[in-house]
């Protein structure tokens, strides 16, 4: 049911509608040049700036981790020694899988690509909390220092995951690194609760939960996982560092301690951290799915609701990541059957997005070629996790080559490729220039092609019972290894490409204009780059923020579908609460 | 029984092996009908509805009750099966038959130790009789294992201070790799110099290393008669041989060439070329005679002296040398000069 027809100006419709292009030009001030000069960077509240200083940095950590991934690829060419030792190789897989963690993927939505667009997206001018914001910026550059200095003296080489008692019994520098995942939990937390604050308290007049786009619900829900489980992180990684340090004893076998209970400590917070890392893909995937396809989002309430329901559930499932510890088998048992209800709402999520493309109008521009490779990736990630929920074929995965698939299918083809989507959906918003096109459609090709190559050979190692976290293996192994090699060159030539053309583009793409996909959030509704305070004037809602079906925009112009007919209301499910029937938008200047 | 394997699963060997592989395979293919709908739909779509000239209007459908009741239920319907399916198996694999043939574990950095009923031991491979259930009962000496037969299906980690349980019936005589998947560490830094100092060692293969990649064995399913035949002759080891040839067997069968060498090249541990009688200086800053009695201690615990520039890393042998055979290592010790 359409609520009100009053926005609706009979001016614009008959004079836009032979929509007259005009030839976009940068605005004259926008965040990026005013305030100028350096300091009025380091000083910042702008919550622009602090993404787009987060995205330099974790772009930084994922080069880094990145780089550790090809050493390590290059050296499973063979079975023998290529060229490091077994405990520098057991550094670099540590190393990058906690610097792929902790340093790029937590912090790369939310932090980076979320602080952009969030408050833009609910028409706000900044987040609720900027100095906090900024906080948590510089806490993460101390946390990623702590980091740094880990593997200057001496590297860790006890996984990611830290386990105990091997993690309190090595040498290297466990201290300093896990204190540094103790400072950075504390800027998600910031983060966290910043976002919660400002979507609470900052949407523009009129724009009601149900209204907010889909990226916004899943921040919020990222944002509740964040405050809530982080802090259980900190202090397991403290008790770790009294281990070390003092030997308290608490994981500690000898004294009485239970290096299992470690394990429950860690995967309550890490298996929460999971979708910190993949709701707010799923968010971006929504976005581009209905915006590239300029279709209304089918089904806007579930998967709404499907990133509250993850929220909640992904809290009682980390005992699936222990089915061999040697944990009871009711608690096993439970754990699996939880394990099976946080699968369904992201299986409605995957329907649902296909769903949309239904009588879409389909661009194939970069944005959407991630988006339907993270449909493609992300359903094989997602369907592996049915077998590694399932007990009985557990036990023989665990801890193999395809649990590695799995979870890089999931965090990389699922994450990544949507936090590459998102990049390439907003570059032109954040830089108010356009990347080259060809060059984008070149790279994804590389980064599908090699990325499958690379881990969808590692299902089969590791079903065929290749153990994962090894050095050197058996040489029946050889040739699957030899080929994840290969595709993962191709995979790092793909980024290779992508950040040339990324980084041209920032000063010599075309221009782009306020709305150059044609999307219907309110971040397209002003300039590109956005003015240093989003918004003029506070924005007011004529339309829905997916509904493709009724307007059309460049930014410039906004073409209703039919204007007389508008209040008798040409909402189809009539419930009027996912911003079928309500109207917003444009700012009038 | 599939001996041979299957694109994805290795060779079955275990009476539960066929199970895990039957739903391994029902959720495999109902994840290829499932992924090729998802996949084959959004390309359908992607083609038919792709954009052609400039953007328009389109549908405003965005509910569809019954097709969202279906997407709901089906998954939901067949995770449940997977899950009542896993379940099952599982619990028939966690609760051992009565008369399962109890052999005793030790994981250790890194290597496994078996003790069979009757006192025999043997290290890295696992002798069985076929066709009769086994229950392992195992525990680690220093940090958390995994004892993994991918033939078998079989894992279970395998903690410090706290027995784990496994069981198996392996129906078919044959050899079959065993692997630790718990991430353990490997050698330290003092090999690496090794491998700088033996000038020989250029040759990737001759480079040794020790670590969780190669902390692996392999489990011998033999015939009731071998089996025996198995603990006879480890129980009587030894014996009709000198203690000095007996040592020497040792040295390689308990894992102690793993650190310390007889050629005089550096390792994990010191090398045992003219230990014996040797002044060793120790990491206290005193120094002992390796005497018998040094070397005694040093066996049955390890840290109590350890010699000045090398780690407190090695495992005690409590419990796993007779008396008989720490006799016999230390002859052989007398023996390398």
């Amino acid at each position: 049911m359409s609520i009100y027809t009053e926005p609706i100006r009979q001016t614009p419709a008959p004079t836009a509608r032979p929509t007259v292009r005009v030839k976009p030009v940068m605005p004259e001030h926008h965040y990026l040049n005013s305030p100028k000069g350096i300091m009025s960077w380091i000083y910042t509240v702008d919550h622009k700036r602090i993404g787009l200083m987060y995205f330099f940095a974790i772009m930084m950590f994922f080069t880094i981790g990145g780089i550790f991934a090809l050493l390590l690829r290059t050296e499973l060419l063979h079975p023998e020694r290529d060229f490091m030792t077994a405990r520098t190789y057991n550094q670099f897989f540590t190393l990058h899988g906690a610097i792929m963690v902790f340093l790029f993927i937590i912090p790369s939505i939310p932090a980076a690509l979320g602080n952009f667009v969030l408050p833009l997206m609910i028409g706000a001018k900044d987040v609720a909390f900027p100095k906090l914001n900024l906080a948590s910026w510089y806490v993460y550059v101390v946390g990623s220092l702590f980091a740094v200095f880990s593997i200057v003296t001496g590297g860790v080489e006890t996984g990611w995951t830290f386990y105990t008692p091997y993690s309190t019994t090595t040498n290297g520098s466990v201290i300093s690194m896990t204190l540094g995942v103790f400072i950075l939990g504390f800027s998600s937390i910031f983060t966290g609760i910043n976002f919660i604050v400002t979507v609470h308290k900052l949407r523009a007049p009129g724009m009601t939960f149900f209204k907010m786009p889909l990226m916004v619900w899943a921040l919020y829900a990222t944002a509740i996982i964040q405050v809530l489980a982080t802090p259980v992180l900190g202090i397991t990684m403290v008790l770790l560092i009294l281990e070390r340090a003092l030997g308290i004893g608490i994981f500690d076998p000898a004294m009485g301690g239970d290096p299992v209970l470690y394990q429950h400590f860690f995967w309550f917070y890490s298996h929460p951290a999971v979708y910190i890392m993949i709701l707010p893909g799923m968010g971006i995937i929504s976005e581009l799915i209905s915006a590239m396809s300029h279709k209304k989002i089918f089904g806007y309430t579930p998967i709404a609701y499907s990133s509250l329901g993850i929220a909640l559930i992904s809290f009682l499932v980390w005992g699936h990541h222990m089915f061999t510890s040697g944990q009871s088998e009711l608690s096993a048992t439970i754990f699996s059957f939880l394990t099976f209800l946080v699968g369904i709402p992201s299986g409605i999520k995957v329907f649902n997005w296909m769903a949309t493309l239904y009588k879409g109008s389909i661009s194939f521009a970069a944005p959407m070629l991630y988006t339907l490779t993270f449909m493609f990736t992300f359903t094989i990630g997602g369907l592996t996790g049915i077998f590694l929920g399932a007990l009985s074929v557990d036990i023989h995965l665990h801890d193999t080559y395809f649990v590695v698939a799995h979870f890089h299918y999931v965090m990389m083809g699922g994450t990544v490729m949507a936090f590459l989507g998102g990049i390439h959906y907003w570059w032109p918003k954040i830089w108010g220039r356009m990347y080259d096109e060809f060059w984008a459609k070149i790279a994804c090709a590389f980064v599908f092609v090699g990325f499958n190559m690379t881990f969808f050979t590692q299902f089969i190692l590791g079903s065929k019972g290749m153990p994962r976290r090894y050095y050197s293996y058996l040489d029946q192994y050889q040739p699957l290894h030899g080929f994840s090699s290969i595709g993962s060159y191709i995979l790092g030539l793909g980024f290779v490409v992508m950040a040339v053309y990324l980084i041209h583009s920032i000063r010599n793409g075309k221009i782009a204009g306020k709305n150059p996909w044609g999307a219907l959030t309110l971040e397209w509704t002003i300039s590109s780059p956005p003015p240093t305070h989003n918004f003029d004037e506070t924005p007011k809602l004529i339309y829905g923020a997916y509904d493709y079906d009724r307007v059309m925009t460049d930014g410039e112009n906004i073409t209703f579908k039919d204007v007389t007919t508008v209040s008798n209301g040409d909402d189809h499910n009539g419930n009027g609460h996912n911003g079928n029937g309500s109207k917003r938008a444009k700012i009038e200047n | 029984m599939n001996p041979n394997g299957t694109l994805f699963m290795p060779p079955q060997a275990s009476t539960s092996a066929a199970d895990v592989d039957g739903l391994f395979y029902f959720i495999y293919y109902a994840s290829i009908l499932f992924f090729l709908l998802v996949v084959g739909v959004s390309g359908y779509f992607a083609y038919v509805y792709r954009r052609q000239g400039a953007p328009k209007f389109t549908s405003g459908i965005a509910h569809n009750v019954q097709l969202e009741f279906t997407w709901t239920v089906i998954p939901t319907m067949l995770v449940f099966l997977v899950f009542v399916w896993g379940f099952g198996s599982y619990l028939n694999n966690s609760v051992a038959p009565k008369d399962a043939l109890q052999i005793k574990v030790t994981g250790q950095k890194w290597f496994w130790a078996f003790d069979y009923p009757g006192g025999s031991n043997s290290v890295d491979t696992l002798v069985v009789p076929a066709g009769k259930p086994v229950q392992l009962t195992m525990s680690s000496t220093d940090v958390i294992h995994s004892f993994y037969v991918p033939d078998f299906r079989m894992k279970q980690d395998v903690v410090p201070n706290r027995y784990s349980l496994l069981w198996f019936e392996a129906p078919n005589e044959g050899v079959y790799t065993l692997f630790c998947t718990e991430y353990c560490g490997a050698v330290t830094d003092t090999t690496e110099a090794t491998w700088k100092a033996d000038g020989q060692a250029k040759s990737a293969n001759k480079f040794k290393q020790k670590g969780h990649f190669n902390m692996g064995g392999v489990v011998k399913v033999v015939s009731t008669r071998q089996y025996e035949a198995f603990l006879e002759s480890s129980n009587k080891m030894g014996e009709g041989i000198s203690l000095e040839v007996y040592g020497e067997q040792l040295y390689n069968s308990k894992q102690c060439a793993t650190c310390h060498s007889v050629n005089g090249s550096a390792g994990n541990g010191p090398t045992w070329k003219g230990i014996y009688g040797r002044q060793e200086k120790i990491s206290d800053g005193t120094s002992v005679k390796a005497d018998d009695n040094y070397i005694r201690e040093s066996i049955l615990e390890p840290g109590a002296k350890v010699v000045a520039g090398y780690q407190n890393i090695m495992p005690t042998y409590q419990g796993q040398l007779k008396d008989k055979q720490i006799d016999a290592i230390i002859a052989y010790m007398k023996t390398i000069k």
